[in-house]
């Protein structure tokens, strides 16, 4: 990927990455599935919802993400901004 | 067969290696663990050392299901960070940190209030050592505001031991309990001995010193650090506020705020120090909850937390020591030179996201099951969130950002093989914990009904983390993840570090305006003062002119003719 590169390595080209990416998304999509097959017992009356943890697990990422992203407009600073006295 | 008391084993290793060096330092030190857990497995049940000092009476060891499983953990910690720093020959900080991990066995044994606070204090005095061995500018600066919160939080301790002590007439370290602030001098001492143990486990606002001291310590000292302070300070609110309602909301809140700043933080032990507080986080909420799944949900997960977070403190500390650099925006690639410590890192990442398997998913998910079950149902969605977010920062930004991601061309080699062996034993008690939970189980203060390895359960769980990933995946193919940037981020500490010091330089400065004001203005007054004494005073004054005596006598002819003329009137 990248032009230090001595020697790729087998996570550099752009084929592996989208294989292990493939993966995911083949585990993703098994896990899913796999739902109908297992008997749940709920606590929750969200967690009946086909494929909460799925959709939960998702939001919440791009969530944390987006919101982090917001948050470092307000507190980001220079890496010498404690040190300028 | 001799027994001591847990500390003592630390404290006369750490002194046979102060005049030691060499292989022989070496021995004694990983003997100590060794030779203390040994101890602690003799030591009898109702072992009871008691010294009496004036009319108290100082309990050293006291030995119960909850202390012993912090003391077996400890010195478990001792042994793989003794392990990992046997390359470093620095006696200040080998010595420091045998103490320090002797003083955290004393604080889990201490039976009483004043004994809980010596260890208390040497906790804190010790271990600024560790931050100071690094040698920085910036690790002096970091040490100094870290010792003097650790110090106030002691200092706080010991204010609620005595007012405890004069409530109750007992120093004993128990159930305290949280008592209505309005409820007098009871009700301060148990809010006093509740902030005192929240700053060291780092409750919200108060959290900074391990964000701003773990990171700038050595790389052998943050491995140490991060195993002991805030397990003492999560192992004495397990004793003191079981049950507290309050600290369910404090946990979860512990358990969310760290994750936005682990994801947009560079410094890669940083993100971890920040993800510390997030699963102390899960451990507060469940001492919160207090039910009896909760509080061994809290005290597994605690034991679970040292050994992972410490393997993943290790991955980054090899990182460093053959690096020189803990930057995200500066690593990437290294899974080529450094495979093994990758692989580890990837042990330990998959356990702090609680993967099947690992030793997260036994422990951090009784704690949420409690959280349902006891009807607190918007924290298990926090607690949740909190999850999926772990994973996201520390189990795949940490591996990813440092071994993976781009290639940063650097080439190091891998890690020293006392460091691979410390990582090796750390990742397979993650695995062996994880696989089989039943040993760590029996270790605990209550019974245990819980059956972790459901389908339902690991479904779920597989189906949230493979999720996360997704979204890690797309977040970064669609640029919208916030790269790695050479930036820090201010937090809670801004109000001490910049606020405060700004304060102070603006009162100063204030201050410094208004004195010369003063001067002036006063200078002023009296110059015009002394101006007027002199115009009539002075040698040129007024009162001092000479005249001519004829002008006398004229004068004097003036006042006797108005005399004669005033007569006449008569």
């Amino acid at each position: 990927m990248s032009e230090h590169s001595d020697h790729p390595g087998r996570f550099d080209s752009p084929e592996s990455r989208k294989r292990v990416r493939q993966v995911l998304y083949a585990l993703c999509t098994v896990s899913v599935i796999a739902e109908i097959f297992v008997k749940r017992y709920v606590d929750h009356p969200w967690e009946a919802l086909p494929g909460f943890y799925a959709i939960y697990g998702f939001i919440a990422c791009v969530a944390l993400v987006l919101l982090a992203t917001e948050l470092r407009k307000v507190v980001m600073r220079g890496e010498d901004y404690y040190d300028d006295h | 067969m001799i027994t001591e008391a847990p500390f003592v084993v630390f404290f006369v290793a750490a002194a046979l290696a102060a005049v030691t060096r060499g292989h022989l330092r070496g021995a004694i030190m990983v003997a100590a663990p060794v030779i203390g857990a040994f101890n602690l497995y003799n030591l009898p049940a109702d072992t009871n050392v008691q010294i009496p000092l004036m009319d108290l009476t100082l309990e050293l060891t006291r030995i119960d299901k909850l202390s012993l499983l912090f003391g077996y953990l400890f010195h478990l910690a001792a042994f793989l960070g003794i392990i990992f720093a046997l390359h470093v020959r620095d006696t200040t900080e080998q010595v420091a940190g045998l103490l320090y991990a002797g003083s955290a066995l004393g604080a889990v044994f201490a039976g009483d209030l004043i004994t809980l606070f010596v260890f208390w204090e040497l906790l804190a005095v010790t271990s600024v050592f560790l931050i100071l061995a690094r040698g920085t500018e910036r690790a002096y600066r970091a040490s100094m505001r870290y010792m003097v919160i650790q110090v106030l939080s002691g200092v706080i301790l010991m204010a609620g031991a005595i007012i405890h002590y004069h409530v109750t007439g007992s120093i004993a370290f128990e159930y305290v309990g949280l008592q209505p602030l309005d409820s007098g001098l009871a009700g301060l001492a148990s809010w006093l001995l509740l902030l005192a143990m929240g700053i060291k486990s780092c409750f919200p606002l108060l959290h900074n010193w391990l964000t701003d001291a773990y990171p700038e310590a050595s790389p052998t000292g943050t491995v140490f650090l991060s195993a002991f302070t805030t397990k003492v300070a999560v192992y004495s609110l397990a004793r003191a506020f079981p049950g507290t309602e309050l600290l369910i909301y404090v946990g979860a809140t512990m358990a969310m705020f760290p994750i936005f700043f682990a994801v947009i933080e560079n410094d890669l032990r940083r993100v971890l120090a920040y993800s510390l507080i997030n699963q102390v986080g899960f451990m507060v909420c469940g001492i919160g909850i207090g039910t009896a799944m909760a509080l061994n949900g809290a005290i597994s997960h605690a034991f679970n937390d040292v050994v992972f977070k410490g393997l993943l403190f290790m991955t980054m500390g090899a990182v460093l020591y053959r690096t020189g650099k803990m930057n995200g925006s500066d690593l990437g690639g290294l899974y080529k030179t450094m495979p093994k410590t990758t692989v580890f890192c990837i042990v330990g990442a998959a356990s702090i996201s609680a993967f099947p398997l690992f030793s997260g998913f036994v422990s951090k998910s009784m704690v949420m099951t409690a959280a349902l079950e006891e009807n607190y149902p918007t924290v298990w969605l926090a607690l949740l969130f909190a999850s999926a977010g772990v994973f996201h920062h520390a189990g795949i930004k940490i591996p990813y950002f440092a071994f993976f991601a781009h290639d940063s061309g650097l080439r190091p080699k891998e890690a020293p093989p006392n460091m691979l062996l410390a990582m090796g034993l750390a990742a397979a008690i993650c695995i062996f914990n994880g696989a089989y939970p039943w040993v760590l189980y029996s270790m605990m203060p209550f019974p245990v009904e819980y059956e972790p390895y459901t389908a339902a359960h690991v479904l779920t769980q597989v189906q949230l983390l493979f999720f996360s990933a997704l979204a890690f995946a797309w977040l970064q193919l669609t640029g919208r993840y916030p790269p790695e940037l050479p930036s820090i981020n201010i937090d809670a500490e801004w109000l001490y570090r910049k606020l405060l010091p700004g304060l102070g330089r603006w009162t100063a400065a204030w201050g410094a305006l208004l004195r010369d004001g003063a001067l002036r203005l006063g200078r002023a007054a009296s110059g015009e003062v002394y101006k007027l004494i002199t115009r009539h005073g002075g040698p040129e004054g007024t009162l001092a002119r000479t005249r001519p005596s004829g002008y006398m006598a004229l004068w004097m002819t003036v006042l006797l003719s108005v005399f004669l003329v005033l007569s006449f009137l008569e």
